[in-house]
């Protein structure tokens, strides 16, 4: 897979998540992630189109979500209701969005899809592609998430 | 700039409809309606009289962009501002909404200042 389409994603998370919900995260060193079970409870995923065809995810767990849609709203959110399944879906809209104008920079244009958003332990993430998952953490105080792409070989 | 206007929010995902009436109500803004789709807003465009509407651009049923079609299309609302709230910052797309007759855009992810900014502009 071509680096160059990797870290788009990776500074466009930091910038959506710092913009909207005024946290500071950090990034941890990418891997190439072997299964489909998410690490998170809640899930984004948003299929690309274009000079290449893939997925990106971005996987929350339970009490990182209610941290970040706290801080969205004002106000503190308690459970993973459908008020968080709709953030995480603009969540994952915002990144998409984001990362394809920075690849659209180095000449690389991208149509995205709608996202759908996947609840529940241990859920399984589908990607669209038979290429490698490369999944990228990110740490947010005392949370974490992951975000993970895949684009065909 | 008259914050006692009429201001449409459309936008499918409840969270960006909900921070932006968030973000117009610290500007000022008391009279807000919303709609999660391009053909809610248009009936209720068609229902009520509105001063300013702020559409996201990628939505099922309708985009932002046809949206904006119709609302130009009509005499009714042929010059009401309209801002276009957009993750799709690609320069097409920025042009395509220019020459529908967009008044500005903000590109998702954004600040409350970015949003108040560009609504002092296209409301003085």
């Amino acid at each position: 897979m071509d680096v160059r389409l990797i870290n788009p994603f990776i500074s466009a998370t930091a910038n959506v998540l710092e913009t909207m919900a005024f946290v500071k995260v950090q990034a941890g060193n990418p891997y190439l992630k072997k299964n489909s079970t998410a690490l998170g409870d809640i899930t984004g995923v948003i299929g690309l189109t274009g000079v290449a065809n893939g997925t990106i995810s971005v996987t929350f767990q339970s009490a990182c979500i209610l941290n970040i849609v706290s801080k969205m709203f004002g106000e503190k959110m308690e459970e993973l209701n459908g008020e968080i399944v709709d953030a995480v879906g603009e969540l994952t809209n915002m990144i998409s969005g984001q990362a394809r104008k920075e690849l659209e920079e180095i000449g690389k244009v991208f149509k995205a899809a709608i996202p759908s958003v996947i609840t529940g332990k241990n859920h399984t993430i589908t990607h669209c592609t038979s290429g490698p998952k490369i999944a990228i953490p990110f740490f947010v105080g005392d949370g974490s998430f992951t975000i993970e792409v895949s684009f065909e070989r | 700039m008259d914050t006692s206007i009429k201001v449409l929010i459309v936008d499918d995902f409840a969270t960006m409809r909900r921070i932006l009436k968030n973000i117009l109500k610290q500007i000022g803004f008391k009279n807000i309606l919303e709609a999660d789709d391009g053909t809610t807003a248009l009936e209720v465009l068609e229902r009520q009289s509105v001063d300013l509407i702020i559409s996201d651009w990628n939505m099922p049923k309708m985009t932002g962009l046809e949206l904006l079609k119709s609302v130009r299309a009509s005499d009714k609302y042929k010059k009401t501002p309209f801002l276009m709230v957009t993750a799709e910052a690609q320069k097409q797309n920025v042009i395509e909404a220019v020459q529908a007759g967009v008044s500005n855009y903000v590109v998702k992810p954004f600040t409350a200042e970015a949003i108040s900014e560009k609504l002092t502009k296209i409301l003085k």
